[in-house]
């Protein structure tokens, strides 16, 4: 197994937001925690990426204990829903950003990143775009020079805070379908956290639904569309028939 | 010929002059406004530039290129360069402290910055002498130390820092304010380290205001005078500030000299003050939605 959760609490005040979290996930599987606005989907994505902390429990990547490990020492790829470009630098330095950052012994030479980058925009679809500045970008752009970024430190599995959200629904189809070929060809493990059924259930190899702090059910979206475990995950799910009679199989 | 109805409230057709304005009100505020630039900035420099006529250009290098005057150019400007240096990272540290930081008193500190511009700049003045001079806890400390700062150079820089301040928190402290955590979060998740998410994602940022807060302040410490006087000392040669020389000049009754130097302070304040534009304007360029 890749990344292990097990029994992750948070609280904010005294507010819980996490409720005793268990989440196992498999090398290179692609994992959607899906749920609504408040149910702790995005502090657990953040608690895994290490920008915040849990109070109780552990996380594991590789057998490694990595609870207490702070992001920079991770490597682990995020995009953020606001993809959090670096607007004062050229899409071609956003991507060459985290390797420029590594200490010097591991530092590739200069030329090294330069063909790097270009490399992964030229995957992103996105390479005639290495001179230009984050502000004359699309949204969909953007997002891809935020995956791109993510992607260059060769992470060791990539987090996604819900990366099409911003979008308008025709780019959101097309980048979820380069996203999924991506992912799959670099062969690294990504956690997708969303709020659109149709979206995690068309991508994703596993579901967790999460409410209040909670997972309500873990599985295949198959099996949760055959037998939802608790009465919430059955009414959350209502509307998806669309999805079903249409076939897009997994 | 069509006959057209109008209600007169919409314009008909294009507006006399240019694209049609969506705002109401152009020409009023505009001419209000210009107005007042004219009366209150632009009518005492022009009566500084009119008493700056009557030289001839011989005798303005004459009076500009005496030793004295130069003397007196050499210590104002290296003296408001150091508080400008000083006020410029202080300001960042202080507005970073304030908007990153909860603690108590804060509110107290935030309020604090403002004080050298509300006091008014005499009372600095001899508050630093009082505070300072050998007999002050501060200049009785230093002299232990065998530092002197009354009635020196430094004195000079201290009371320029000290009415300057603001200029270095209050134009970094917003922007700070608007950064938004993602490009830090971002940074930190790509493998960067504090030192350089400040350095290759946070300070960029703030750049083009620390310009202008550095620009202002030492666009003022150059025209300071009450603070500095008191403190300065005010030997030709050595602790003489412009303001002062100018002010010396006019009692004197040596108007075209005491122009000449005003004139040219003014000048420098503007160069430095354009420039801090050019260079803001360059910065912000793709910041902001490349607005």
């Amino acid at each position: 197994m890749a990344l292990n959760i097990q029994d992750v609490t948070k609280f904010y005040g005294s507010n819980k937001v996490l409720d005793q979290v268990n989440l196992t996930m498999q090398k290179g599987e692609f994992i959607a925690l899906l749920g609504p606005s408040g149910s702790g989907k995005t502090t657990l994505l953040r608690i895994i990426a290490g920008l915040q902390f849990a109070d109780g429990g552990l996380l594991s990547f590789d057998g490694e204990d990595i609870t207490g490990t702070e992001a920079r020492l991770r490597r682990f790829g995020m995009v953020f829903q606001s993809y959090a470009l670096f607007e004062h630098m050229t899409v071609a330095e956003n991507v060459a950003f985290g390797l420029k950052m590594r200490p010097r012994a591991t530092r590739p030479a200069r030329a090294e990143i330069g063909s790097r980058v270009q490399a992964l925009l030229e995957m992103g679809e996105i390479g005639q775009l290495a001179d230009r500045y984050p502000s004359q970008l699309s949204g969909g752009q953007r997002q891809r020079v935020a995956l791109a970024r993510a992607l260059a430190i060769e992470p060791r599995l990539l987090l996604l805070d819900e990366p099409f959200s911003a979008l308008d629904t025709k780019v959101r189809k097309g980048l979820r379908g380069a996203l999924r070929d991506l992912q799959k060809r670099v062969g690294i493990g990504a956690i997708l956290v969303t709020h659109d059924q149709e979206e995690a259930f068309e991508i994703a190899d596993r579901i967790a639904i999460m409410a209040d702090g909670r997972i309500e059910q873990f599985d295949k979206p198959e099996n949760i569309l055959k037998a939802p475990a608790t009465p919430f995950v059955a009414e959350f799910l209502e509307g998806l028939g669309a999805w079903q009679n249409a076939g897009a199989g997994i | 010929m069509t006959h057209v109805l109008t209600t007169g409230l919409v314009p008909s057709g294009p507006t006399r002059r240019g694209a049609r304005r969506v705002l109401p009100g152009f020409g009023l505020t505009l001419g209000i406004s210009l107005l007042f630039v004219a009366l209150i900035i632009l009518l005492p420099l022009s009566g500084l530039a009119f008493q700056m006529a009557q030289l001839g250009f011989p005798d303005y290098l004459n009076i500009i290129l005496s030793e004295r005057t130069l003397a007196a150019f050499s210590v104002t400007i290296s003296a408001a360069a150091l508080a400008t240096v000083f006020n410029a990272t202080f300001g960042l540290l202080l507005a970073w402290v304030l908007v990153r930081y909860e603690f108590p008193g804060k509110r107290l500190l935030d309020a604090l910055v403002d004080l050298p511009f509300a006091l008014p700049t005499a009372v600095a003045g001899i508050a630093l002498v009082a505070l300072y001079d050998k007999s002050g806890w501060m200049g009785m400390l230093l002299e232990g130390m065998g530092l002197k700062v009354a009635y020196t150079w430094w004195g000079i820089a201290l009371a320029m820092i000290f009415t300057s301040v603001p200029f270095g928190v209050r134009t970094v402290q917003p922007v700070m304010e608007s950064l938004s955590p993602d490009m830090e979060e971002a940074a930190r998740t790509l493998g960067a380290r504090d030192l350089q998410i400040f350095r290759h994602v946070g300070f960029p940022q703030l750049w083009p205001s620390f310009i202008t807060g550095a620009s202002l302040a030492f666009a003022r410490s150059l025209g300071e005078f009450g603070a500095v006087i008191f403190i300065a000392g005010n030997m030709p040669f050595e602790t003489e500030i412009a303001s002062l020389l100018i002010m010396i000049r006019l009692e004197e009754y040596d108007y075209p000299a005491a122009s000449a130097i005003a004139g040219t302070i003014l000048g420098l304040a503007l160069v430095i003050l354009i420039l801090a534009n050019i260079a803001q304007g360059r910065a912000a360029r793709h910041l902001n939605g490349g607005k």
